[in-house]
């Protein structure tokens, strides 16, 4: 149905996102397919977990055993929005959410009156005006910590069946985020667990209640005794994919989780983030902010601090 | 007394609740057409040409019009009536009506505005205070006022300053800024009109169903008996819906051409544009003190951005100097105010018109000054608190006046001097009044400022009053007041409010002024309505305790056929003897004092708030759990502003009119907060009441800003308090820096000569002049 309608359809999960999105003309198209009837459970296994794309981020967040052992995940989904748009937004959801930026989650008149950006309807970037791309913003949560725990993601669509790592559904193109197809729907994450694994996600917004990440870090960690074996550190909303700071996790490798090397970590993983000025607050003060997040995170992960969201 | 001081419901909290009040919206008459405004894409523009003709084309459009059908000005104030339904001229800011469209679905109506051609000669936007001081590139936004883009100026000057400053042993200089912001209302401005039997009726909401009426009747060029304006279910205004409003007119025009309903419901985006909202301000303040805290002297500028067109912003501008003397005992003054024009949406009043900005200014000073003389603040403030029955330098009358027993109540409950020190945390203190009802109306008359008329009918009671119910539970103010005389409850009083054909006249709910003027009118119906009963009953050889209401409705209906009753409130005469003196005079004053208690972090300067106390005078709570009510959601809305809202613009065009991106705090953001009811019984409110709607909202920003101070050593001098300003503000201090956020400079004003004004007579009586 999705590869006959093209273009004009979407498919609508929760659609916490897209409804607003189709009223400002974000969105335009003649119909939405449903997903509701995709199956909608989390199957936990000895050495896995599988999440249908259809469990709400509610649900994620309240599973026991997410929090048990994918803990950075549940944290994650339970940051998402507000507690309403929770109970109805979707895990796959969040992870395809559209990428934002402040000239385009506008409505129709007012993004003609700034003139149309190359996102919908326009031919320039306004956040960039000299650059070829859009800048739009990652900002899913969930998507930052599926790839910190080497999830996969399954996909399925009218030329069959893939599973392939999260990180691979995500370009560097705030216009065109998605590397899946158009036609294909995300139909399960697929966390594997292993026993050593912590992980942790600390966001950054205006207000904890409801707000979008404005950065944020997901951190898993490995460890073999009391020394880091392997880490994935990847950031949240600040560029327009969830972006991986490798050498950080390089930096990590072999050392201890304790303050000073945090801090050095944290540093080193701020350095490739290069937030722009489209989203809440200053791009200058989120760069900043953004070796806080880390810092938390792998604080958190080391001996369960509280992180700025508490 | 049996139902006054209870915390009794709302009389119509389960409508609302249950989704069965009826708001504008919701009226959905037969034939309804559907309104949409086409609105200008620049902040600044001459209108070169309008085609409509493809718009018109469109199937299922039924009228499209521009400003050429309405060309008659309008506006809140007699003085600044600068503001069209439809702009054919020129546009002003982004968001200014151009032209409208009536189509049987709001989706038609839509697409006709987009194709509606306009061309435009694009002008060089002002965007600034400091840009509106300057001469313009282009022209001028208003072809009023002046220079530049100066629309008002004032000086006034009350006893002697320079000799004040002169007497004192320390004078400080500080600058601060408010910026704008919004109500943000849960209901979107909404009106439907019809045109029956040659006669508009409109729905609105709408916070002023007489100064609507008489808009609408001007631009229609309609006699106002033939406009009936009706106040639907109100979902929230704070001042955002107390302006007459282009859709309002707008949907009234297109239902005459029409002749079918016409409704118009604006989108989140227009409530931005709509505004009317928190002036931004920059101040200046500089004040003299004895070497024991006592003030010898103030000297108070303001500069406010009033946006592209007047609407209240002459009152305004007095606002922003009118009320510092009604809290610190001043012994001389001198205000010197300033509004300009800028291609923004206007703005207007927001809960505390033009006070809350310089209140936060005066707090903050006087918290400055009480460090450099080495006094506890609240020691200082304290030592300067205006005494009950005085009045002040600049001629207002302060009768009750609980400031004292304010502070008592918020320094013990957050034990303030035993606070607890650690890294991060502090506490801050600031005090606060505000009007209990403008003590003159928005245009000059001698009539009344509220009437009500009571009806007694078989048994049945029926209030009429034209006191708009905006969710401040004004309706159950009337119930109550006219339950209490009558020995019933509230609900067993039937409502008829806010309706110019049916209702006497109540000039809106603006200015705090609903329970002073309105209950006092309720108080005199009621009371002359009891007066009946009471004497019908004692002709029958009965006394009136010894008889139901019915039977003592029945006997006074025989006796005196049908039963009516009216009361009316008209505010005492206390304004000074000179220009610019209607602004600021009450007939009380309401007080407020509160502590925040907050934790911020130096590394990422954000600000979380624990808990606020604070108390409020309100003279008497008619309705404990209302007054409550009132006093959390002015500290929702003051930590709103204190610490994030901002209507702020890029380009020329407002950064976020959206209510995700607009940030405001939530429920979920809100800290404990814990109130205390302080009651001075005013000699003329009714049961001694006074206001409770904005005066807590004052004390909020100015105390976050303290609390901050004491948390890190840095002064925000600046709202909001955002975390970039905190962490630059640590970074200054760091590196030896003054450790202050805020403006730098107050730019130089033209200011005209200073009217010279002699304070009061020592002994000046405080009933009416």
């Amino acid at each position: 149905m999705a590869a006959e309608l093209g273009p004009r359809a979407m498919f609508v999960a929760g659609g916490t996102d897209l409804f607003p999105k189709l009223k400002r003309r974000q969105f335009e198209v003649d119909s939405l397919i449903g997903l509701d009837f995709l199956p909608r459970a989390i199957r936990n296994r000895s050495d896995e977990c599988v999440i249908d794309a259809g469990v709400t981020l509610a649900h994620a967040s309240h599973d026991p055993h997410l929090n048990e052992r994918f803990s950075g995940y549940a944290q994650a989904a339970g940051h998402v929005s507000s507690p309403p748009l929770r109970n109805a937004g979707t895990i796959g959801g969040n992870l395809c959410v559209d990428t934002r930026c402040n000239y385009y989650d506008m409505t129709y008149e007012w993004r003609k009156a700034a003139g149309f950006c190359l996102k919908k309807d326009g031919d320039i970037c306004l956040v960039a005006p000299s650059s070829p791309r859009c800048w739009a913003v990652s900002s899913s949560d969930t998507a930052p910590m599926a790839i910190a725990l080497d999830g996969l993601v399954t996909l399925v669509g009218a030329s069959g069946e893939r599973e392939l790592p999260v990180t691979a559904l995500y370009r560097d193109d705030g216009d065109r985020y998605m590397a899946k197809q158009p036609d294909e729907v995300v139909t399960c994450l697929r966390l594997r667990r292993s026993l050593n694994t912590r992980s942790a996600y600390v966001k950054l917004r205006r207000r904890g209640s409801i707000d979008f990440p404005i950065a944020g870090a997901a951190v898993a960690v490995e460890l073999d005794g009391d020394r880091v074996e392997s880490c994935r550190i990847v950031l949240s909303a600040v560029a327009s994919y969830p972006l991986e700071a490798k050498a950080a996790e390089e930096f990590l490798k072999g050392r201890r989780l304790q303050e000073d090397v945090i801090r050095e970590a944290a540093e080193i993983a701020s350095k490739p983030a290069k937030p722009l000025d489209n989203a809440d607050l200053s791009h200058f003060w989120r760069k900043r902010m953004v070796r806080v997040v880390v810092e938390q995170a792998l604080a958190r992960v080391s001996d369960q601090q509280p992180g700025l969201d508490g | 007394m049996r139902v006054v001081g209870k915390p009794l419901p709302k009389v119509d909290a389960a409508a609302k609740v249950t989704g069965r009040a009826l708001y504008a919206d919701d009226i959905a008459l037969p034939r309804t057409l559907h309104c949409k405004i086409l609105r200008s894409p620049h902040p600044h523009a001459r209108i070169l040409s309008i085609d409509t003709a493809a718009a018109k084309r469109i199937p299922g459009v039924l009228a499209v019009i521009t400003g050429l059908d309405l060309p008659i000005k309008f506006g809140i104030l007699p003085v600044t009536q600068d503001e069209r339904a439809l702009e054919h001229e020129k546009v002003r800011y982004v968001g200014d009506p151009i032209a409208a469209v009536a189509a049987t679905e709001e989706e038609i109506a839509a697409a006709a505005c987009d194709a509606i051609e306009v061309e435009y000669e694009v002008l060089e936007p002002v965007m600034s205070i400091e840009a509106a001081l300057q001469t313009p590139k282009d022209e001028r936004i208003q072809d009023y006022g002046g220079p530049n883009n100066v629309h008002k100026l004032v000086a006034l000057e009350f006893g002697d300053v320079e000799g004040g400053f002169s007497r004192a042993d320390h004078v400080r200089e500080d600058v601060f800024f408010f910026q704008g912001n919004t109500h943000l209302p849960m209901e979107q401005h909404s009106a439907i009109a019809t045109y029956v039997d040659g006669k508009v009726t409109l729905w609105s909401s709408t916070q002023v169903v007489h100064y609507v009426h008489r808009a609408l009747s001007k631009v229609l060029e309609l006699p106002m008996h033939r406009i009936r304006v009706i106040g639907a279910a109100h979902g929230g205004g704070f001042g955002g819906k107390t302006d007459p409003f282009a859709h309002e007119i707008i949907v009234s025009k297109l239902a005459m051409i029409t002749g079918r309903p016409v409704k118009c419901t604006l989108t989140r985006e227009e409530v931005f544009y709509a505004h009317r909202g928190r002036h931004p301000v920059l101040m200046w303040v500089r004040t003299g003190v004895t070497r024991d805290g006592r003030i010898t002297a103030m000297h108070f500028r303001s500069a406010l951005d009033g946006g592209a067109y007047g609407s209240y912003g002459v009152a305004s501008t007095f606002y922003t100097g009118a009320l510092q003397t009604v809290t610190y005992d001043i012994p001389a003054y001198r205000f010197e105010g300033c509004r300009v024009f800028t291609n923004k949406p206007p703005c207007g009043p927001k809960r505390g018109h033009g006070t809350p900005q310089p209140r936060f200014a005066l707090e903050l000073h006087l918290e400055k000054i009480a460090h450099d003389i080495g006094l506890d603040p609240v020691e200082l403030k304290r030592r300067n608190f205006v005494q009950p029955n005085t009045r002040t330098v600049n001629w207002l009358r302060v009768t009750s006046c609980g400031l004292e027993e304010c502070t008592d109540r918020v320094i013990n409950a957050s034990r303030f001097h035993d606070r607890e020190r650690r890294p991060g945390h502090g506490m801050g203190f600031a005090i606060s009044s505000y009007l209990s009802g403008a003590g003159t109306a928005i245009y000059w008359n001698d009539m009344p400022h509220s009437e009500v008329q009571i009806k007694v009918d078989r048994g049945g009671v029926t209030a009429y009053c034209g006191a708009m119910e905006i969710g401040q539970g004004s309706d159950s103010v009337l119930a109550t007041i006219v339950a209490e005389e009558l020995g019933l409850q509230p609900s067993d009083i039937r409502l008829v409010t806010a309706d110019t054909d049916t209702t006497p006249i109540d000039l809106g709910s603006y200015s705090s002024r609903v329970t002073f003027m309105a209950g006092n009118a309720a108080l005199e119906a009621a009371r002359k309505m009891r007066a009946l009963l009471v004497e019908a009953v004692e002709a029958s050889g009965r006394r009136i305790d010894d008889v139901t209401f019915e039977e003592a409705s029945m006997l006074a209906e025989a006796r005196f056929g049908t039963l009516t009753t009216a009361g009316s409130y008209t505010p005492p005469k206390i304004a000074g003897p000179y220009k610019g003196s209607g602004v600021g005079p009450s007939p009380a004053y309401s007080y407020s004092a509160c502590v925040v208690d907050v934790d911020a972090d130096a590394r990422t300067g954000l600000i979380r708030v624990n808990k606020v106390w604070i108390a409020h005078d309100v003279g008497r709570a008619i309705n404990p759990l209302l007054v409550e009510g009132q006093v959390e959601g002015s500290v929702y809305m003051g930590l709103g502003e204190a610490l994030m809202e901002e209507q702020a613009f890029r380009k020329g065009l407002h950064k976020w009119p959206s209510m995700l991106e607009y940030k405001s705090p939530t429920f979920l953001d809100m800290p404990e907060i814990e109130t205390f009811i302080v009651e001075t019984i005013d000699p003329e409110g009714p049961y001694g009441a006074k206001e409770a709607g904005q005066g807590p909202l004052l004390p909020v920003p100015p105390a976050v800003c303290a609390a901050v101070h004491d948390a890190l050593g840095v002064w925000i001098d600046e709202i909001p308090v955002t975390p970039e300003k905190v962490v630059e503000a640590v970074r200054r201090k760091e590196k030896g820096e003054p450790a202050r956020y805020g403006p730098q400079r107050f730019p130089p004003i033209p200011y005209p000569p200073t009217i010279k004004v002699e304070p009061p007579p020592k002994d000046a009586a405080i009933t009416a002049i």
